[in-house]
């Protein structure tokens, strides 16, 4: 029948490798978040939680700058309703898998 | 009781040099930074030449980076490194920007006579027009206001007095001294941050070269191209930079034992209503005179006591008419003229600048005992030579001159005036 072994296996590699990409999109999320910022500290020490003006201290008018970097790195578009309702990394973070090609 | 004004910094960027201390070697050694400008000529300008600034080697280029100005019109840029080198050798430091003191009793006066023409011709028009508002981003407003340049430095100082911008011509940047002076002399700020600042672009330099009064004859010898005073000036060289001062009351400076660089004992700002004479780009010589006699009255001196001019005087028909007016006003002729120079001639005119570049130079030729050369007088005009004794205005830098006085005036369009003295 099944080959269960197998299959866990495979399972756990594709978790590997989401886990991997989460990672990378994470790296490149902080990166342009810098850019942005005057305090990098903050940037190091933040999580998924993080929400970019309050705890990263990140200007607001920024975000505009912030979405317009990731429209053209991940080649999507975020709507004005989109853009009001990321607050967290985390919030941006699934903006960018829901829409990436 | 009305407070006295010194000034206690001063800081550069202009096309012979960025830094005061560059700046001084620069005047004295008479050299000219004006150049053909291969972009002028691709635009399809007469003028193909033009004074434009270096800032690249500026130790104040990580703050403009740290503040994220790089993008921004070069207005700001210059201004800013101008501003944060005046504020250093004023004895100040640049604070942390998470700091919590805001220094209530600095303010900043910044003028510009066109703007940030470079931002609108670059991006604010083109996106617009192509329907692409998006792009212009969310720090395109900070980056382009008129008040651009004081109000970033206001972030980067912690400013907390009267935060402006003033535009006048080519009377901005001696306005803008005058006006930080009269806040200071009225007890309503200890210190103020003036000066003028004019960026280098082709959109901004368009207009005059359309209205003819830039100089069209010496596309192949630039260094030539600036002649005030001279027989065959035939219009301005465009110029681009930023001069900044740090005016202070004289207490406060005193008390905290600053270097202090000369005082303002004196001022005047009119217009002459663009009547008898004066129209919209040509002065009325009555508000000159008496712009230059009230200056000399509200500084209890009398006019036999200057030493030096330093002339608006721009390389263009008006220059005579100058001249003329200075010995009415002063009461001064032939060898009892003071001594008189163009710093135009080394820089080009820098337009909303040229007052506040031009007051920086006179402080540093009055406080070295020099005065420097008005490159390409030459052949003196010949309206010029029934005024002014030949030896008054310098061919090469005199040395070992003594400077007490001296008299800084600036005219723009709109017939407006602006005058000043300075004292050691």
């Amino acid at each position: 029948m099944y080959d269960f072994k197998k299959i866990s296996l495979k399972l756990l590699s594709l978790q590997l490798l989401n886990k991997n990409k989460m990672d990378n999109l994470k790296q490149e999320i902080f990166e342009i978040l810098t850019k942005y910022s005057f305090n990098k500290e903050l940037i190091k020490s933040a999580t998924e939680e993080s929400n970019i003006t309050k705890d990263l201290k990140i200007n607001s008018a920024r975000i505009v700058d912030i979405v317009l970097d990731v429209e053209e790195k991940y080649d999507i578009e975020i709507n004005d309703e989109e853009l009001e309702n990321i607050q967290t990394i985390k919030d941006m973070l699934n903006i960018i898998n829901s829409k990436s090609k | 009781m009305d407070k006295r004004v010194v000034i206690t910094g001063m800081g550069v960027v202009s096309p012979i040099a960025t830094g005061i201390k560059e700046f001084h070697n620069a005047i004295k050694e008479n050299r000219s930074g004006i150049k053909f400008i291969e972009e002028l000529k691709n635009y399809g300008f007469a003028c193909q030449i033009g004074g434009i600034p270096d800032i690249s080697g500026s130790i104040y280029n990580s703050i403009i980076e740290k503040y994220k100005l790089t993008d921004s019109s070069k207005m700001i840029i210059y201004a800013i490194i101008a501003a944060l080198e005046a504020w250093e050798s004023a004895g100040f430091n640049v604070p942390d920007y998470d700091s919590n003191f805001t220094d209530y009793q600095t303010g900043c006066v910044i003028g510009s006579g066109i703007g940030p023409a470079d931002i609108f011709g670059e991006k604010i028009i083109p996106y617009t027009n192509q329907g692409n508002i998006k792009k212009l981003r969310s720090t395109i407003v900070e980056h382009s206001m008129l008040s651009g340049a004081s109000a970033n430095l206001t972030g980067i100082l912690a400013l907390g007095n009267h935060i402006s911008m003033n535009s006048s011509a080519c009377s901005t940047g001696t306005e803008s001294i005058i006006l930080g002076y009269e806040r200071i002399k009225e007890g309503k700020a200890l210190r103020m941050i003036v000066g003028g600042s004019e960026a280098y672009s082709p959109y901004g330099w368009s207009g005059f070269d359309s209205m003819r009064v830039l100089t069209r004859s010496f596309n192949e010898n630039p260094q030539k191209g600036s002649r005030p005073l001279s027989n065959t000036a035939s219009g301005f060289v465009p110029g681009a930079g930023a001069g900044i001062l740090i005016l202070e009351e004289y207490e406060s400076a005193k008390k905290r034992s600053a270097k202090i660089y000369g005082e303002i004992i004196g001022s005047h700002i009119n217009s002459g209503g663009q009547r008898n004479g004066g129209t919209m780009s040509a002065p009325n010589s009555e508000g000159v005179i008496k712009c230059i006699t009230e200056t000399i009255k509200s500084s209890k001196i009398s006019s036999q006591k200057i030493d030096y001019i330093s002339g608006h005087l721009s390389s263009t028909m008006a220059d005579p008419l100058e001249i003329k007016n200075w010995s009415e006003a002063l009461d001064r002729k032939n060898d009892n003229f003071p001594y008189v120079n163009s710093l135009k001639s080394m820089t080009g005119h820098c337009i909303g600048a040229s007052g506040a570049i031009e007051t920086i130079a006179g402080i540093i030729q009055m406080n070295n005992n020099f005065i420097h050369a008005s490159l390409n007088s030459e052949d003196l005009h010949t309206d010029i030579v029934q005024y002014v004794s030949r030896e008054k205005i310098p061919l090469q830098t005199i040395e070992n001159i003594n400077i007490d006085y001296f008299v800084k005036a600036s005219f723009g369009f709109g017939d407006v005036n602006s005058c000043m003295i300075l004292k050691k």
